[in-house]
């Protein structure tokens, strides 16, 4: 198993009454309650965090890509993975990713993330979204029925950067290049791991299949009501001919670890329905413009999280329910282990990200639940799937011999070394 | 409202390979009129048309992911559609090219926008056009509703003078609580306004203004006095930018007009047809 320690970066000053004051927490939510003062500490503190699951033992780190967002701070995560590129050395960094179809050109996607490859000596898992709807078309302003084709070809543009060893000119639809030359290229060959994040698009679980790309299944649902479509997947992989191995899929889950469950309720509870009361109030109307989702996904029935149903099922949210319904994965180690266990084997899932910070949580709490993860709880999780132990597929393959953060801070800071008779 | 609608309903396939249904009505020997709907489609019995058909031979085409028939993918952008909206009138036998009267233009809402751009490539081809509050310009001090981020139950508020009247006739007697309904509503609402984003997402403005030069024809702009989509500021502005064009508004009608005052909308573009 591995598990990826996820922060999404919510901003964690919503005020109480924010869901009755205003429509959405994503678009058009008022940017006067951002405090850019604030945020000087909200994100070094989110960073640290970060490094702190990388020092625990952590297969990875992540982050994502949301614009105009109160639950991620994160337009740009390669911003924050570069940080982390440098004062880590272990953890992969699954930036889970970059919305591809909204960079202009996308090959921009295919020289930032071969500069966090490089940087980070090999240590980059590459998401490519299509994005949600909220951020692709309400905030970026690309045009519903043509994401999907645009996105198809900025991922095809963006491998062949990559693959090319000489330049190249792009005649597309959406971009149209006369030298594509991939400068800096990255370090993994014939290229960093790549996940496919996905809400529920069927089309999404094709496209994986075809390019052998890890289907990551985000979603604050949990495992619960994340098991009808992950059976879905597993058919299609099944149908398609496809090894079934867990390592070609991962999935979100919220998980709180405390000493014993009540200690979890007292610690977690408010801070996880901050997320879900005030993080997830989107407005409906952003969730599903026409023509995002294909024909073929809405008659296959694939509700996305954001519809009506599970709006109100946010609204109403208590603890009890969120922990019971599996949206949430908490309390004592043991708890955690055999609820994580359930959940493994359910969606037969190889990569976990794990959401451990939560809405407002201070950095003890997250810290605290943190530490208890990964030393009571993930140590009893590493051998789920022991026949396929060695598949590592979908996984980093750093350089052995890399820069490490310990020498970069005593290498930064120190005077200039001059040779014997250079000067 | 009329039982029988006055009009009747044929098939063509432009050279292209676009295959489309064309409401048709009126008088064989009447001038051609070809009207172009609104992003919402065909509605009701489409009484505006059938006052015209009383006058002129009214063709009215029913654009691609509006209609049963496929080929939406075809159309990816605004010369896609106006060029469709050209092929059409082509595959219709109707125009010069075949020896036949030039047809007027009538256009709703998003019709409207691509009617004036099918003017503006081809001013000649066409001989007046009559525009029904129609989408393409775009005034940041009057920013047009986000239709694409509207629940279906805020719609009439927007597009009728009068919402409750509106609603059932946007409905049209579907029972929404039905999850077969639903399912099946969303898919049609997912093809036609999936479509029409591509000329009107995310803000309805495809620079018509820098070819409306071009569109010396005579043309009327009709619009609904409670306009709460794009509201009559735009006549104001579609009057000044058009080189030769009568402005008219419609009492207790909003942006649906055609379907709230179908008389006074129809007078008003007879008279100025002739």
């Amino acid at each position: 198993m591995k598990f990826t320690w996820f922060n999404l970066m919510p901003w964690p000053d919503l005020p109480d009454d924010f869901r009755e004051k205003h429509r959405s927490v994503w678009v058009d939510i008022p940017n006067t309650l951002f405090d850019p003062v604030k945020a000087n500490t909200v994100y070094n503190e989110y960073m640290d965090q970060l490094e702190y699951a990388d020092s625990l033992g952590f297969d990875g780190i992540g982050c994502n890509e949301h614009h105009q967002n109160g639950y991620g701070i994160m337009p740009s995560p390669n911003i924050i993975a570069a940080g982390l590129a440098r004062r880590t050395s272990k953890a992969a960094l699954c930036v889970i990713g970059n919305s591809i179809a909204l960079y202009n050109p996308p090959i921009r996607v295919a020289e930032e993330f071969a500069m966090l490859d490089c940087i980070s000596g090999g240590r980059l898992v590459a998401g490519f979204p299509v994005g949600t709807p909220m951020d692709t078309n309400f905030c970026y302003g690309q045009i519903p029925a043509l994401t999907r084709d645009k996105y198809y070809e900025a991922h095809d543009l963006i491998m062949k950067a990559w693959s090319a060893e000489e330049p190249f000119a792009f005649d597309g639809k959406y971009n149209q290049l006369r030298y594509v030359n991939c400068w800096p290229k990255p370090v993994q060959k014939p290229h960093p791991p790549i996940y496919i994040p996905g809400g529920g698009s069927i089309e999404t679980w094709d496209f994986c299949l075809d390019n052998d790309y890890n289907y990551s299944y985000l979603s604050f649902s949990g495992y619960k009501s994340g098991k009808k479509l992950m059976d879905g997947y597993w058919e299609r992989v099944a149908e398609r001919g496809k090894d079934l191995s867990p390592y070609r899929a991962a999935f979100a889950q919220i998980i709180c670890v405390a000493d014993t469950d009540a200690e979890a309720e007292k610690l977690y509870a408010e801070h996880v329905l901050y997320f879900f009361n005030r993080c997830l109030h989107v407005y409906p109307g952003f969730a599903d413009p026409p023509g995002y989702r294909t024909v073929n996904t809405i008659k296959a029935g694939v509700l996305d999280q954001f519809r009506a149903e599970a709006r109100e099922k946010y609204a109403n949210a208590t603890w009890k329910t969120l922990v019971d319904d599996g949206f949430v994965i908490a309390g004592s180690p043991a708890t955690v282990r055999d609820r994580m266990k359930e959940m493994i084997q359910t969606l037969r899932v190889g990569h976990i990200f794990c959401l451990i910070h939560n809405g407002n949580m201070p950095d003890w709490k997250t810290r605290y639940s943190t530490k208890l993860f990964a030393e009571q709880v993930m140590p009893h999780l590493r051998d789920m799937w022991p026949e396929w132990e060695h598949d590592d597929r979908w996984w980093i393959k750093p350089l052995s011999e890399r820069v490490r953060p310990e020498e970069t801070m005593a290498v930064a800071t120190r005077d200039a070394q001059i040779p014997e008779g250079a000067r | 409202m009329s039982t029988t609608t006055g009009l009747s309903s044929t098939t063509v396939t432009t050279k292209r390979g676009i295959t489309c249904q064309v409401l048709t009505g009126g008088p064989a020997d009447g001038a051609p009129l070809v009207a172009f709907h609104g992003a919402g489609g065909h509605l009701a019995d489409e009484p505006m048309l059938q006052r015209l058909a009383e006058r002129y031979a009214v063709y009215s085409p029913v654009w691609p992911g509006y209609g049963v028939e496929e080929g939406e993918e075809l159309i990816e952008d605004m010369l896609d559609f106006a060029l469709h909206g050209a092929d059409v009138i082509d595959a219709l036998g109707l125009g010069p090219a075949h020896g036949k009267a030039r047809p007027h233009l009538l256009g709703h809402s998003m019709g409207g926008m691509i009617a004036a751009e099918m003017v503006a490539i081809a001013p000649m081809a066409y001989d007046k056009l009559a525009l029904v509050a129609p989408a393409g310009l775009w005034l940041d001090d009057y920013p047009i509703v986000d239709i694409f981020a509207l629940l279906p139950f805020e719609f009439p508020q927007y597009l009728f003078h009068d919402p409750e009247v509106g609603a059932a006739m946007m409905t049209g007697g579907l029972d929404f609580d039905d999850i077969e309904v639903i399912k099946t509503f969303l898919i049609g609402n997912s093809r036609r306004l999936g479509t029409a984003g591509k000329v009107l997402f995310p803000v309805p403005n495809r620079r018509l203004s820098k070819r409306m030069y071009r569109i010396g024809n005579p043309a009327l702009v009709v619009w609904g006095e409670s306009d709460r989509l794009i509201t009559p500021v735009y006549a104001r502005a579609w009057g000044d930018q058009l080189p030769n064009a009568t402005v008219t508004y419609i009492e207790e009608a909003g942006h649906m007009a055609p379907y709230e005052q179908p008389d006074a909308v129809a007078a008003a573009i007879s008279g100025f047809l002739g």
